[in-house]
């Protein structure tokens, strides 16, 4: 117990000494004036000028364009499997509504997989289609998130930065450095990274055992670099082959945490506003606590009727004790409980241990960090998503002590209000209004792994992954329909960018508008107070719209388990 | 109007162009220089961390595979599964089938999985000799995530060593011997879990066979 405790302490401390020089590099690569050659290469191919800057309509016209034609090419990629060479298993291409499913879900950063890899995929579609999109949706998110940023800072000046240059740097002076050592690191532990599609074993008892290998370790690392989540496998970091041991599972929760931590010290950085910087971490953190507070005693205490049944699930020295079903032993509960609350903090959706699983109140933990969606949050994107919640909040003190809101020095205004209450609002209704629609559609049981309230736990976590952009499952959801494929496909699309190009013409916005002097009538935000309000408001305005819904699931079916009701 | 459709055509020439080249970049030149320096420097591992006996393949080590024998250690309950060769369509449990890695997914309400671990534990307490009421480890009698968990408990492991000694007609004491030497404690004294790879353990009791019992040095 204690020496899990130490664990958690130890790997966050971690987080935080990482986020400060790579929190400075982001910052570096983000305002440098020079180019690289291989940059410079990039930019002639492309036909763009690199110093040019953008619009905020401009910057999110040019990320709508390039994301559309990745995500052709990704979908003609996916459907054109069987033509394409590394196939010796000779696996078709996808059906449309599934390949339409997969190129959105892995453009949009969101990962959700109606498949499993390793029967569906061949080792060229892996690297060429899921890898090249893993990577580019990342860039995406990050871009975004730098151009936001740069808005924040400008005074009387609309331009964001220029989409191709920001997008060139990341891949070539962030992603690409950063992976290739991980993905080495990750093979070293024993993660695969071969060319071959499998080997055949016969077993110690004398069965064949057919092993499916491939490209996994370069997958695998920038999918949770990228916090993008799509597994090689089926099993997705619950397979070995993934998360091969302890020390890599704690790479893994350090990658997902490595950009969306650092990004704001990067903005305390690029706004000459450190302390306002470390404001927005402090609240990242301690609603990231708050939520490893739940989901670690919830699965260590276990699941009553296991108990009843005579299994002892205390842990000890010579065992993890805890709810131990979907869970791997060489992660046991503390592993676990660290990778659950970083997967659905950083919107990545890589799951070490299957969260149908999970028990109730440990379930409801990724459900609420991908509703708030602001735990960290995903590629550039999370600290948006939390500035949001910090805009509002700036609004609501001006409206309590009558004055008018300033956030950074600019004023905040009506127009930027609306666009952010459109940002925080296109969540919910995307969330519940899809599961409203799916609960009523006709013959939707039949697609439940899980009857009684965890079966509508399993719908909800569906849209609330898909709008989230996390990817993350309860797996026993059948998922491969045209109804699921389509609808889940929307959702991911509406979440990505029906948050994300409001929330750029805010940094539009502000831009345009004169940077003020403080005065003593300002409200500092880069206070304690303050963190203490945004991480308020984003549970209250972010969390309660979806209290209805989570009392109909979990907190229903942590009563009917504490009471031996079963379904 | 004007303006945006300009705006926009002198945009498509970089997003089409972006695709192709990035694709090129991060899809295929990434994974191959990965691969190639991956090959160089650490083939076993690159290539699945295979073990080999006798010149062939027995399996992954890091890949758990059933054990059904009472002269085995038995990995954890799996719940892959694979097509059922009388009809395509429906599937059949498999356990530890590396071709497609499968939990359970039952959530901890599910009637089914109350079931299926109390049959477990009875099936486990008889396999070892138990008493009725006997507390058995929770790794034992749950389906890992993966269905290819390599390894199990140490409590696990020390309830079924008595079973696979006295099959054997090993001494407790080698056997215990034995198991002491594959612990995988946790790393750096901190991460995971200690634990036991039922496949190695299982091949050094081959070995051990093999080589009579003076093949383990006191």
């Amino acid at each position: 117990m204690t020496i899990n405790i130490l664990y958690f302490v130890i790997t966050l401390a971690c987080v935080t000494a990482l986020a400060i020089p790579m929190g400075h590099y982001l910052a570096k690569v983000f305002t440098d004036e020079k180019h690289t050659l291989p940059e410079r290469l990039t930019y002639r191919l492309l036909g763009v000028d690199p110093d040019r800057g953008m619009h905020w309509s401009q910057y999110g016209m040019a990320l709508v364009l390039a994301n559309a034609a990745m995500l052709l090419l990704g979908y003609l990629l996916l459907r054109v499997q069987a033509w394409m060479p590394l196939n010796p298993l000779h696996l078709p291409g996808m059906s449309p509504d599934l390949a339409f499913n997969t190129a959105v879900s892995f453009v949009t950063n969101t990962n959700w997989q109606a498949y499993s890899g390793e029967n569906t995929l061949s080792n060229f579609s892996q690297m060429a289609a899921l890898t090249f999109l893993m990577t580019v949706s990342a860039t995406t998110g990050l871009a975004a998130g730098a151009a936001f940023v740069r808005g924040l800072g400008h005074a009387e000046k609309p331009e964001l930065g220029n989409f191709w240059a920001d997008f060139t740097r990341i891949v070539w002076r962030i992603l690409l450095p950063i992976c290739f050592v991980l993905a080495l690191v990750c093979v070293w532990q024993g993660v695969p990274q071969t060319l071959a599609s499998d080997a055949v074993a016969t077993t110690l008892e004398g069965a064949k055992q057919h092993i499916i290998l491939g490209a996994v370790a370069s997958l695998e690392t920038i999918k949770h670099i990228g916090t993008n989540g799509g597994g090689f496998f089926g099993a997705n970091a619950a397979h070995p082959y993934e998360d091969p041991t302890p020390l890599i599972n704690t790479l893994h929760i350090l990658s997902m945490l490595l950009i969306p931590a650092a990004l704001t010290v990067a903005f305390g950085r690029m706004l000459a506003r450190d302390r306002q910087g470390w404001v927005l971490f402090g609240a990242f953190f301690v609603m990231f606590v708050g939520f490893l507070a739940i989901v670690y005693p919830a699965e260590q205490a276990g699941n009553p009727q296991f108990t009843a049944l005579g299994v002892d699930q205390h842990i000890s020295a010579t065992q993890p004790g805890g709810n131990m079903e979907g869970k791997e032993m060489r992660f046991g509960i503390a592993g676990t409980s660290l990778f659950v609350t970083t997967t659905t903090a950083a919107t990545t959706g890589s799951v070490n241990a299957m969260h149908d699983s999970l028990t109730p109140l440990g379930g409801l933990v990724p459900l609420g960090e991908m509703m708030l969606n602001c735990v960290y949050g995903g590629k550039g994107v999370g600290l948006i998503n939390l500035l949001q919640y910090a805009i509002l909040a700036v609004f609501l003190i001006g409206m309590m002590i009558g004055r008018t809101p300033e956030f950074l020095g600019k004023k905040i205004e009506a127009r930027e209000i609306k666009l952010v209450m459109l940002a925080v609002l296109a969540h919910p209704i995307c969330i519940l209004g899809f599961t409203a629609l799916a609960v009523l559609w006709p013959h939707i049981a039949d697609s439940l792994g899980n009857t009684g309230p965890h079966g509508f736990s399993e719908i909800l976590y569906a849209y609330t992954s898909a709008t989230a952009n996390n990817g993350s499952a309860f797996g026993g959801l059948s998922v491969n329909t045209p109804f699921y494929n389509t609808t889940i496909g929307l959702a991911m699309l509406i979440g990505r960018y029906g948050t994300l190009l409001p929330m750029l013409a805010v940094a539009g916005l502000l831009a345009s508008k004169k940077t003020l002097q403080e005065t003593s009538g300002t409200f500092p935000t880069a206070t304690p107070l303050f963190m203490g309000l945004t991480v308020l408001v984003t549970v209250v305005v972010g969390g309660l719209t979806f209290l209805p819904a989570l009392a109909l699931g979990p907190l229903v079916e942590h009563i009917a388990m504490l009471h031996g009701q079963l379904f | 109007m004007n303006d945006t459709n300009t705006s926009i055509r002198s945009l498509l020439r970089p997003a089409i162009t972006s695709a192709v080249l990035f694709m090129l970049l991060t899809g295929l030149a990434y994974p191959l220089a990965t691969t190639a320096v991956a090959n160089l420097l650490m083939p076993w591992h690159a290539q699945g961390s295979l073990v080999q006996r006798d010149g062939q393949v027995i399996g992954s080590d890091l890949l758990g595979q059933n054990f059904t024998s009472p002269r085995y250690f038995h990995p954890r309950p799996s719940a892959t599964q694979a097509a059922d060769p009388a009809d395509a369509t429906k599937t059949v449990a498999a356990p530890y089938n590396a071709e497609l890695s499968a939990a359970s997914n039952y959530g901890p309400t599910n009637r089914k999985l109350i079931d299926a671990v109390a049959e477990r534990a009875r099936a486990y307490r008889s396999e070892n000799g138990l008493a009725a009421n006997a507390l058995v480890p929770v790794d034992a009698v749950t389906a890992s995530a993966s269905g290819l968990d390599p390894e199990i408990s140490l409590a696990n492991a020390e309830l079924q060593l008595p079973r696979v000694a006295a099959q054997r007609g090993l001494p407790r004491a080698d056997a215990e011997r034995l198991l002491d030497e594959h612990i995988a404690p946790r790393v750096f004294g901190l991460f995971g879990v200690p634990r036991v790879n039922v496949l190695e353990l299982n091949l050094a009791l081959d070995a051990l066979a093999r080589t009579g019992n003076n093949g383990i040095k006191s």
